[in-house]
């Protein structure tokens, strides 16, 4: 079954077509990378997809959920980690864990629960009651994701997970990522390939709000008629006519 | 409760930071004590405490301006807002979340006020407790304004608006530190077209027994207060819409 179907999606902002009739399906459990040089239109289909910005025309369909229609159903099915880290900088990790338990409204128990099962799964016990504000970017990053994780989202929105991180910081988050992979399904948007090729099932690469192509790797590595994904990716973008 | 928790969080976010403790409750303080020993040294009444204090108490209350539109618009910038528009808050629990905490920081805000008042020689009566009670209006007027600018501000515009603008306005044209009728005119008619002058009014009234004066300034501000509400509401929402 889909996950996500989208439906002839468009978004236009006043003179410009951000998102220009995007169609295409995302399996449940699928972790699926949308690429595109800056202004391609990931950013706001993540928007829209998340119902953070309405379609000017078009749908999307979240578990068989419209994002036109049933907003506050897909609210509760989804999460979203932003590229900015979107923390509270103010109070400590434990604190930004409770906050995000509160706001789903989890019970005391739950949250405690939740925090221990999450504070293992990201890492995150040795810096509990350290301010989120003086975190390192890869804490940070880690952070992020915890709160996303925090509502057992069946879909996640990864929007540049690993911006900023040093090479380590960043391994480390891909292994994070690929340990919950079957269990959510996974959009990310990144603008490294190598991220994109180690992580994904299947990619979707845009270009002035359209889909260029959507496939694996492998194949849109022989489409290119290349074996280096990242060069297939540039013959794809710079192939395409505006 | 979900409005609760965000309401917990923002309170923690802004007591913790020093400058805005030094600042919104400090800074009162150092006003009432400096004019205190300034009324002491001059031969006029320009500075008697019975008015002067209702007057500080109302400037105190535009750092809760600043104290909510700083908060929200802090947590625009770094997208924690973006990221609280995909969960289950509705547009009154962001509402009431940004509203509520600063509610009792007003309130304790005004109270040390009175406190340090007495110590200079304010009159203990149960009216200061009906002025601490009044001082609810008034804050939601402040507040309102916070929200109102923090929903389309960034944190370095309302740094400027709020921080040395809003200030200023509120203390020029609010009659605390000279009679408007000594001015009069255009700036007169100007400062009572605005609710400020008529906060400290209300609130000179109250301290003063003289209850029958609280109007027509506590219309203005229960007016101002829920036009600004109401517009910061219709703001919030539409800047949630348009992310």
């Amino acid at each position: 079954m889909d996950a996500i179907r989208t439906v002839d999606l468009t978004k236009k902002y006043k003179d410009t077509l951000a998102v220009d009739r995007l169609n295409l399906s995302v399996k449940k459990g699928e972790l699926f990378s949308l690429l595109g040089i800056n202004g391609a239109g990931k950013t706001t289909t993540i928007k829209m997809l998340s119902c953070l910005t309405e379609a000017t025309s078009g749908d999307a369909f979240l578990n068989g959920k419209s994002i036109s229609k049933d907003s506050s159903d897909i609210k509760k099915i989804i999460a979203v980690s932003p590229q900015e880290t979107a923390v509270a900088t103010g109070l400590s990790v434990l604190e930004n864990l409770e906050f995000f338990c509160g706001v789903h409204g989890f019970s005391k128990e739950k949250t405690k629960a939740k925090i221990t099962e999450l504070a293992g799964l990201l890492g995150l016990e040795s810096v509990l009651n350290k301010k989120a504000g003086k975190l390192s970017g890869g804490f940070k990053r880690r952070l992020s994701i915890a709160l996303a994780l925090i509502s057992e989202p069946e879909i996640l929105f990864l929007d540049e997970p690993t911006l900023g991180l040093d090479v380590i910081a960043r391994s480390e988050l891909w292994d994070l990522i690929l340990s919950f992979k079957d269990r959510v399904t996974i959009i990310l948007t990144t603008h490294y390939m190598e991220e994109a090729e180690a992580l994904s099932d299947r990619v979707g690469i845009m270009k002035d709000g359209q889909l260029l192509i959507c496939d694996t790797t492998e194949n849109i590595k022989k489409t290119a008629g290349t074996d280096n994904f990242e060069e297939a990716f540039i013959r794809i973008v710079k192939g395409a006519k505006k | 409760m979900k409005m609760l928790t965000l309401a917990a969080k923002n309170a923690k976010e802004i007591l913790r930071d020093p400058l805005n403790l030094s600042f919104g409750l400090g800074f009162p303080l150092v006003l009432i004590l400096l004019l205190s020993v300034i009324q002491a040294n001059i031969p006029v009444e320009l500075f008697v405490i019975e008015r002067l204090t209702p007057g500080i108490v109302v400037f105190g209350l535009s750092f809760m301006t600043l104290f909510s539109a700083t908060t929200i618009s802090k947590d625009r910038d770094s997208s924690l807002l973006c990221r609280l528009y995909t969960t289950p808050l509705t547009p009154a629990d962001f509402i009431i979340g940004y509203t509520l905490p600063i509610i009792p920081i007003s309130v304790a805000q005004s109270v040390v006020c009175y406190i340090v008042a007495i110590f200079l020689g304010l009159d203990i009566t149960v009216n200061i407790l009906y002025a601490v009670l009044f001082i609810l209006p008034i804050s939601v007027l402040f507040i309102s304004l916070g929200l109102l600018f923090g929903s389309f501000l960034n944190i370095k515009q309302v740094g400027g608006i709020c921080g040395a603008l809003l200030t200023n306005l509120s203390a020029w044209l609010s009659g605390i530190w000279f009679d408007l009728d000594l001015v009069g005119g255009a700036f007169k008619k100007i400062a009572y077209m605005l609710p400020f002058v008529h906060a400290v009014q209300l609130e000179r009234a109250v301290l003063s027994g003289n209850f029958s004066g609280i109007f027509p300034h506590l219309w203005w501000v229960l007016g101002y207060s829920a036009v600004l509400m109401l517009i910061a509401i219709l703001l919030f929402i539409r800047q949630m819409k348009r992310q």
